[in-house]
């Protein structure tokens, strides 16, 4: 909760950093934690000064881009000021002969594509949370069934521009996608929930949009039948775009795989498809409902599931047992569940021991603050030492995001 | 044997060889004796990487068989404040492995087990000092690959290319190495072995995993890597195209990008590199051609024939006067032989020459290509250009002979234009040979202080006494100020009696 630190000469400071900024009210509160100040800095420069600010009057910042997902992670332990990104909502610049986007982080991931795909081009990744902002997307490193095409975020970003906890602007990568020069700090802010610095601008690869797509689908009615007909997919030479699993915790699931490219390429694939997959699977023009969207509505319980693709088997078993609904990409290995019901804690454990037989990891990203509290959030996390010492040079004070990440960071 | 006498006498300015002692001390206690060189003339193989103008002899060179053995060599070092290099197969062209005078070379080359091919998983795991070339030969038999090419594939290893972020021709549709590791073992600058990332997707915490590849092993030292294997495509077709000029070749590229096809390669030669390239290896390219293009189109049979259709036609609209399709591998050698052997094969119409590497975005490559064209004009300095054109990354080979006085410092600086140019058009110093010692003076003209201030924060975190391999990447170190985390208890290593402190 804001803290003592926030006074009056710590209020003025933050307002006079930025012209527009409020006081907190109760729904500003992030995960129910409350908030001081509200700051929504126009660009870069005045992020930097209500950073500045901060720093000088030891507040505590959450950053958020549109607070699609401020349920996910653990609430944090103090929020003086809000720097809501939502005013730095411009597509930058988009080079389409480059196929590259710059762009300002409180942009939101829809608006962007349809810039970009005015030249028929897009940015590889899903709108897994309507309304998403770009700089929440790389802070949690959402994924959808896109990202067995070209992988996710860290293999998108090519630049970012970040303010440091201390007011610093600094900026890594570049406009090219080619580039090796220096440390690729892009990849250390994917997925650190804005404990390290605030993301104000990225650039990203494009890809084209392809210019046929096609799913061919198929239900499966035990976890046996999803792994092996993932695997006859993912090992032919067909190229999926995605390989999804969508299973309620009642009845039977469907796989799906996506195909696109060229027109007769489509045809082909999906001939190809068809003979893996035997009678019954259907083809349709249409993206399956609910493609690519999370399980879960926010703040309830959802969980994302990794495991190597030999474990797909026993993890979606696993899911079954424990009466999780999932779905996700079965062909890259990570699936999204969401629970109904008590005993997360039990639940979650079971899920747990599955995925780390296959050196995967069961998190719990989203869920009422009372389960959170009740449950080991993250599970165990190598290289936590490491982790703890890039905290405390980037931001040595704790004041970014405060026990939001894993390990208390 | 030293002993504590010996360091004590040597407190202060000399103390760097108290701890060279220390080190090889703790080394000889793990290793065999062949693996501890410590005589001048067996040191002096170790002096440069593949950029051989910059030659220092290192002070230790080891060669650990184990994760366990190279992590107390790092610790031993960490001990007594004693730079560390480590080092692969030597290949890279940026002076990164390049050793440190009164430092330790780490070499990873007898640590080089393909512990696992996984093809189920679609993973490898492999020691750093495995041969790029021979994961692929591992997974090809199970029908998969390893995507990232370096043009040295043949000799360079796994741990330079975690190193480095090695790319290649096909990483413009692939990705560099940092987009194919997925996890690893690392031995931090103090001596510990931690397992960063994993061989499933997603693992929670900060992405180090992202740092640590490209870092130029200024991070720590990668002892097991876990690599993505990539199915093989059902056809690949290598196209080699003909052009007058490179604006003609460069149009072609860019109509090919526009039409939304992502080739696997498309790779650019001028003519002097041509000419170089026919002197060398006899590649019977298209006689007369100011440009070649070399595309490759790979994926589904059905997909790259209506690809290759598009391709073929762009081409010819651009203005190619011949095409010639390979389709079976012994075809598509002979195209890539070509490209592949440029490099060197620039030694047969100049004595000497620097391998440049600098990135543009692809759209400016025009334009770049004349500035570099007047600037090999107003100095008399020739350019020979190869490029991976696809996505921007220039390697102009610029040729002098140094028994001519003044040529090496006109190319010199004919190179160093070249990044100018780079910087100028919103690119950057390198695109896959890293900044290692060459190019850590080109850094504050691509990034301000406050850049590299940060990009060393993480520096700091990791290596806060700047041990590992120190004096690379950055032109000035950071202080770290107050080590956080500083390990105030016994060591592991020390409390199993693997390790003695000093």
């Amino acid at each position: 909760m804001p803290t003592a630190t926030l006074n009056d000469t710590a209020r003025e400071a933050v307002a006079s950093a930025c012209e527009d900024v409020r006081e907190g009210g109760a729904p500003d509160s992030v995960d129910g934690t409350p908030v001081g100040l509200v700051a929504r800095p126009r660009d870069t420069e005045q992020a930097a000064e209500v950073l500045r600010a901060a720093a000088a009057h030891q507040l505590s910042v959450v950053p958020h881009g549109r607070g699609t997902k401020l349920t996910w992670g653990l609430p944090p332990r103090s929020a003086d000021v809000v720097l809501d990104l939502s005013r730095m909502d411009q597509v930058l610049d988009h080079a389409a002969g480059d196929l590259i986007v710059q762009t300002q982080a409180g942009a939101r991931l829809a608006v962007l594509q349809d810039v970009v795909g005015q030249a028929g081009q897009r940015l590889v990744l899903d709108e897994t949370v309507p309304g998403a902002s770009i700089g929440g997307t790389l802070a949690t490193n959402t994924s959808g069934p896109l990202r067995m095409l070209v992988g996710t975020a860290r293999d998108l970003l090519i630049g970012v521009t970040v303010v440091r906890a201390d007011g610093v602007v600094a900026k890594a990568g570049g406009r090219v996608v080619k580039n090796v020069a220096g440390y690729d700090l892009g990849k250390l802010m994917i997925g650190s929930y804005g404990t390290l610095a605030v993301v104000t601008e990225a650039f990203f690869r494009l890809h084209p949009v392809p210019a046929e797509r096609r799913w061919v689908s198929v239900t499966v009615d035990d976890p046996a039948r999803a792994h092996e007909v993932t695997h006859l997919l993912v090992h032919s030479q067909t190229v999926p775009s995605a390989v999804e699993l969508d299973w309620p915790a009642t009845g039977p699931g469907t796989l799906s795989v996506l195909y696109g490219g060229t027109s007769d390429g489509v045809d082909g694939r999906v001939k190809s498809a068809l003979r893996l997959l035997g009678s019954g699977a259907s083809v349709s023009d249409e993206e399956p409902v609910g493609w690519g969207v999370f399980p879960w509505q926010r703040g309830q319980t959802g969980i994302r599931l990794t495991t190597v693709l030999s474990g797909l088997h026993d993890v979606v078993a696993a899911a079954r047992e424990v009466s999780a609904s999932v779905r996700g990409s079965a062909g890259a290995g990570v699936l999204h569940a969401t629970l109904d019901g008590d005993d997360v804690a039990t639940r979650l454990g079971r899920l747990r021991e599955a995925c780390g037989r296959h050196q995967g990891t069961a998190v719990l990203v989203d869920a009422p603050v009372d389960v959170k509290q009740a449950v080991d959030v993250w599970g165990p996390v190598p290289g936590l030492d490491l982790m703890h010492r890039v905290k405390d040079q980037f931001d040595p004070e704790h004041r970014l995001s405060p026990g939001r990440f894993v390990g208390g960071i | 044997m030293p002993d504590v006498v010996t360091e004590v006498e040597q407190a202060g300015p000399a103390a760097p060889t108290a701890g060279i002692a220390a080190v090889t001390a703790c080394a000889r206690r793990l290793l065999p004796v062949a693996s501890v060189i410590t005589e001048r003339a067996r040191l002096r193989t170790y002096e440069c990487d593949g950029l051989a103008h910059y030659r220092v002899t290192p002070a230790l060179v080891v060669l650990p068989e184990s994760a366990e053995q190279l992590a107390q060599i790092v610790h031993a070092c960490a001990e007594h404040g004693v730079p560390f290099v480590a080092r692969g197969a030597g290949t890279g062209l940026s002076g990164g492995a390049l050793p440190h005078a009164e430092g330790v070379l780490v070499v990873t080359s007898r640590m080089r087990a393909i512990r696992e091919v996984r093809p189920e998983d679609q993973r490898a795991v492999v020691e750093p000092g495995v041969i790029n070339l021979d994961v692929t030969r591992a997974a090809t038999p199970h029908g998969y690959y390893y995507a990232p090419d370096p043009s040295s594939q043949q000799v360079c290893s796994i741990g330079g290319n975690v190193a480095e972020n090695s790319g290649g021709a096909h990483c413009l549709k692939y990705g560099f190495t940092t987009n194919h590791v997925l996890g690893a073992d690392l031995v931090t600058p103090q001596g510990d072995l931690v397992s960063i990332g994993g061989a499933a997707p997603d693992a929670p915490g900060y992405d180090l995993l992202g740092a640590v590849v490209g870092s130029e092993g200024t991070l720590g030292v990668v002892t097991s890597a876990v690599v993505r294997l990539v199915r093989l495509p059902e056809e690949v077709r290598t196209v080699l195209v003909g052009f007058e000029s490179t604006d003609q070749a460069g149009a072609a590229v860019s109509a090919i990008i526009a039409a939304g096809i992502l080739p696997a390669a498309i790779e650019m030669m001028d003519a002097l590199a041509i000419e170089a390239a026919e002197e060398a290896v006899a590649c019977n390219y298209p006689a007369g051609a100011g440009a070649v293009l070399v595309i490759e189109l790979d994926g589904p049979s059905v997909e790259v024939a209506e690809e290759y259709a598009e391709v073929e036609r762009l081409c010819r609209e651009a203005g190619s006067f011949e095409q010639r399709l390979a389709t079976d591998p012994v075809e598509r050698a002979l195209i890539w032989k070509g490209r592949k052997s440029a490099f060197a094969a620039v030694g047969r119409i100049s004595p000497d020459y620097i391998v440049q590497d600098g990135v543009i975005p692809r759209t400016a490559l025009p334009e770049v290509l004349r500035a570099i064209a007047e600037l090999s004009g107003s100095s008399g300095v020739r350019v020979a250009n190869v490029f991976h054109a696809g996505d921007g990354n220039l390697h102009p080979l610029v040729l002098f002979d140094e028994t001519v006085e003044g040529e090496a410092e006109a190319a010199e600086k004919v190179s160093g234009a070249i990044l100018d140019l780079c910087i100028e058009h919103g690119g950057s110093i390198t695109g896959e040979h890293g900044v290692g010692m060459d190019k850590a003076k080109y850094m504050p003209k691509m990034y301000d202080a406050d850049d590299l201030d940060t990009m060393q924060l993480v520096r700091c975190a990791f290596d806060p006494a700047g041990i590992s391999n120190p004096g690379k990447v950055f032109p000035t170190p950071r202080l770290c100020g107050e080590v956080p985390g500083r390990r105030k208890g016994v060591h592991p290593l020390q409390e199993a009696g693997l390790a003695e402190a000093f």
